[in-house]
């Protein structure tokens, strides 16, 4: 395995911790509709999430850092070529992080609810559109000899990614249900097992679809057994919400986004974004990456830094391991 | 979208890029410092158990969440815009210039914002001491990120342990050990650093000056203005220190920058320096000129009589290494650029001074002018007599005018830097106009950048909105609960059904 092969490994851990962290987050955001019933209830969800978030998002910027060190052209090609998308999610973003910390900072209820519709819009959208991308990253993009991105916008919108939107969507909002199960304490807690069930149904439906178009347009046996996983997990998850048993359904729902993205990125190797023009133009783990030193360094940074990361962030849920409810959150806001 | 606005491909890209960094770079410098002070005033409430340093605490801490917060979101856009805009500029240098961004990210970052949390949600659930390690590692955090970034940018400044792959047609990193320590970027990274704390050190200042001038929270604020003009003094001076040795450094490394900012036009032995000049770009030579004469000289090589080579002599010498072109920057925004930078952020260090001496302690004054610690010090500039009320009102409301000053210089010194380096982003190396995103349209570029200017707009009306009224309200009563932190992390048994300290 040579180090460019590692790379492509470790960016793919990196979307996987992304998407596994913040899906959960981006899943409360949407639930502060679906769920809550009323402004206590809302708070209580944000507040699941309220010390972490910030963290996970974190992943989304090392991937970022770390495909622009180890894979430059994959940096380019994507975020050039996908821009309208981009400049989307980076807009729901600056709103969201915003609104999280400046939610509570005023106490007029216009304010609050003006924020609170900001957390779920931006949830929402985020949510969809890294569906929609990895899709059309998977499926390849009009990419010419110069590695350049040449399709349009509207090129990024059809039925494949589309619905590879929904399935994130879905997805996430159903690992932030099961999350809202083990963080929370009361009637909500009641209320988001009912809801788990429901939403594991829509997403195992969509999912399976999703995934076995993937598997055959691209898939190997690699990525058949990803897939086995993914919905095995996500069948697994919805028996044990039944069940009651918290920790795990979390822990599966966990699993199917893990297995899901791995399928993804297994279908993708070693293409890291295939051309729809000519395969000779797609972006490959040989032709995107960095040189040899570069990966080498970047590999001592990741190897000694990542399983610091991971204690310390590890720490923080262990910190705020307690249950919310409706009774601890103070009243009025401050 | 296909659109021709008669402009060269990266204008706006630059325009963008200009826009969206130098409003960061608001919110850097006073993340940097007031983490610091923060994580300083904690330290002290820690130690000695005085309120009002947990007050003070409380108090700036929350400002420095409210600015925090707007840092963060603001650096998100930093990460993807050069794939974005400039993709031609990532795939050229994205061996070399990536791995400083991506330890930024795993190093800094997680840092910055894991911690920030357990500090914001960890006052109920963190004993006293492992709350107080958060906001030093969150400083630490603030500190990593400022080295990394500005080792990356000094690479464009300055590009050093590297080679150009001509296969690949782009530059390989060779001695990142070299690219984290060549004195451009420890130069870079002493001036900001410095400048951040002169920026938190002024808007302390400002802000307990309101408080003070209206007798009001006076322990706490008296605390405050005092830390926040050493704060101001003693990165002023630093400031100056490390300005002048990064001015050096760029005589050696760009000397075009430093001619522009000069509006040296031809190279001159002794060189003077420049208090007013309107040039002529075209003709190339300034019209009207006030100088002082040798002062350049010694700024550049510390003696009065070196040579200076000016903006003609620098293009002529590009020229013959680089091919035809023009090779001067925006010689106006350089010129001026250098003046503000250096007239802000010096007038405020001088009136941190002024203010350190007007409010000096005990043993300096005579005993009818010393008070108690919750009276108002009398402000006093020669021995023994104190200024009467309308010098005295005069001199708070300078200190809270002083507050913006070092933002100003803060950008000003930015936009300075770069584009004094231009028409190169990486210098000697690659031209910003062969950097830009070739499948990116212009129609794409005007529309992320009306969004983001439209959206940092209204932003910074809803921050400022929100500071200014977390200002006025002062420092927060002290409840039951701030006095008696928890002895187990995750929070006491007793307190199972209490509200929490702090919920969003």
């Amino acid at each position: 395995m040579e180090l460019h092969d590692v790379w492509f490994v470790l960016i793919a851990v990196l979307w996987i911790g992304y998407f596994f962290l913040e899906g959960f987050d981006f899943g409360v955001g949407v639930l502060t509709k679906l769920l809550a019933r009323n402004r206590p209830e809302k708070r209580v969800l944000i507040n699941t999430i309220g010390p972490v978030w910030d963290g996970n998002e974190v992943w989304l910027l090392t991937a970022g850092g770390a495909t622009f060190a180890a894979f430059p052209e994959w940096y380019a090609t994507l975020f050039s070529g996908f821009y309208l998308p981009l400049l989307l999610i980076l807009v729901c973003l600056i709103v969201r992080g915003v609104a999280f910390e400046y939610r509570a900072k005023r106490p007029e209820e216009n304010w609050q609810r003006n924020w609170e519709e900001a957390i779920f819009w931006t949830s929402l959208i985020p949510a969809f559109l890294w569906g929609v991308a990895f899709a059309n990253i998977v499926r390849g993009v009009e990419i010419n000899s110069d590695l350049e991105y040449v399709g349009g916008f509207g090129d990024l919108l059809n039925p494949y990614a589309l619905l590879g939107g929904l399935v994130t969507l879905a997805l996430f909002t159903f690992h932030g249900t099961v999350f809202v199960g083990l963080k929370t304490v009361g009637e909500i807690r009641v209320r988001a097992q009912g809801l788990a069930l429901r939403l594991g149904l829509v997403t195992a439906g969509l999912a399976l679809v999703f995934l076995l178009w993937t598997q055959a347009d691209k898939g190997d046996t690699a990525s058949l057994a990803a897939l086995i996983v993914a919905v095995v997990a996500l069948l697994v998850a919805l028996g044990a919400v039944k069940a009651g048993r918290e920790g795990w359904a979390f822990a599966l729902s966990g699993l199917t986004i893990v297995a899901a993205v791995a399928m993804l990125f297994l279908t993708l190797f070693p293409n890291v974004m295939p051309s729809s023009l000519n395969a000779d133009w797609s972006l490959t783990v040989t032709n995107a990456s960095s040189s040899p030193y570069t990966l080498k360094i970047m590999t001592w940074c990741a190897a000694v830094a990542t399983p610091v990361v991971l204690l310390y962030q590890g720490w923080t849920y262990w910190v705020f391991r307690k249950r919310i409810g409706t009774q601890h959150i103070a009243d009025p806001a401050h | 979208m296909e659109l021709n606005l008669a402009l060269a491909p990266e204008t706006l890209a630059r325009w963008q890029f200009g826009i969206t960094t130098v409003y960061h770079f608001l919110f850097v410098p006073l993340t940097i410092s007031l983490a610091a002070l923060t994580a300083g005033l904690q330290t002290a409430w820690v130690r000695t158990e005085k309120e009002k340093y947990l007050k003070a605490t409380k108090f700036w801490g929350k400002l420095f969440l409210i600015n925090i917060a707007m840092g963060v979101v603001t650096g998100i856009v930093q990460e993807f815009q050069f794939g974005m805009n400039w993709s031609d500029y990532s795939r050229f240098v994205g061996d070399v210039f990536g791995a400083p961004l991506a330890f930024e990210a795993l190093i800094a970052f997680f840092f910055e914002s894991t911690f920030i949390g357990l500090w914001i949600f960890g006052w109920d659930k963190l004993p006293k001491k492992v709350h107080l390690a958060c906001i030093w590692m969150v400083s630490i955090g603030t500190i990593l990120s400022a080295y990394f970034i500005l080792a990356a940018n000094s690479w464009m400044q300055h590009p050093v342990g590297y080679r150009i792959n001509e296969a690949k047609g782009r530059a390989e990193l060779t001695d990142f050990w070299l690219v984290l320590t060549q004195n451009t970027a420890l130069s870079q990274v002493f001036h900001t650093l410095s400048a951040a704390f002169l920026t938190g050190g002024a808007f302390m200042v400002g802000i307990a000056a309101y408080h003070l001038a209206r007798k009001k929270h006076i322990p706490v604020m008296k605390t405050s203005l005092r830390l926040g003009l050493v704060t101001v003094v003693v990165g002023g001076l630093l400031t100056a220190i490390s300005g002048d040795v990064l001015g050096k450094i760029m005589y050696e490394q760009q000397p075009m920058k430093m001619a522009a900012a000069e509006a040296l036009w031809d190279g001159e032995e002794p060189a003077p320096f420049s208090i007013f000049a309107i040039g002529d770009v075209d003709k190339g030579h300034n019209k009207v000129a006030i100088e002082i004469p040798g002062l350049l000289s010694f700024l550049a090589k510390d003696d009065f009589t070196s040579y200076v080579p000016g903006i003609n002599d620098v293009n002529k010498a590009e020229q013959e290494t680089y091919g035809p072109g023009d090779y001067r920057p925006n010689i106006p925004v350089a010129y001026w650029g250098f003046r503000w930078m250096i007239g802000f952020g010096m007038t405020s260090f001088a009136l941190g001074l002024l203010g350190l001496w007007l409010t000096r302690k005990k043993f300096l004054l005579p005993g009818h002018l010393r008070v108690g610690d919750d009276e108002v010090p009398h402000l006093s500039l020669l021995p023994g007599r104190a200024l009467g009320p309308t010098l005295t009102k005069w001199y708070w409301r300078i200190a809270i005018l002083t507050l913006g000053f070092p933002l100003i210089a803060n950008s000003w010194g930015w936009i300075f830097t770069e584009m004094g380096r231009q028409p190169w982003v990486v210098y000697g190396v690659l031209q910003t106009r062969d950097a830009v995103s070739p499948g990116v349209s212009q129609g794409e570029v005007l529309t992320s950048m009306i969004v983001f200017t439209a959206l940092y707009a209204i932003l910074a009306v809803v921050e400022v909105k929100l500071l200014v009224k977390y200002v006025k309200a002062g420092p927060p009563e002290l409840t039951e609960a701030d006095l008696n932190p928890p002895t187990r992390i995750g929070g006491d048994s007793r307190d199972a059904d209490k509200p929490m300290a702090f919920s969003y």
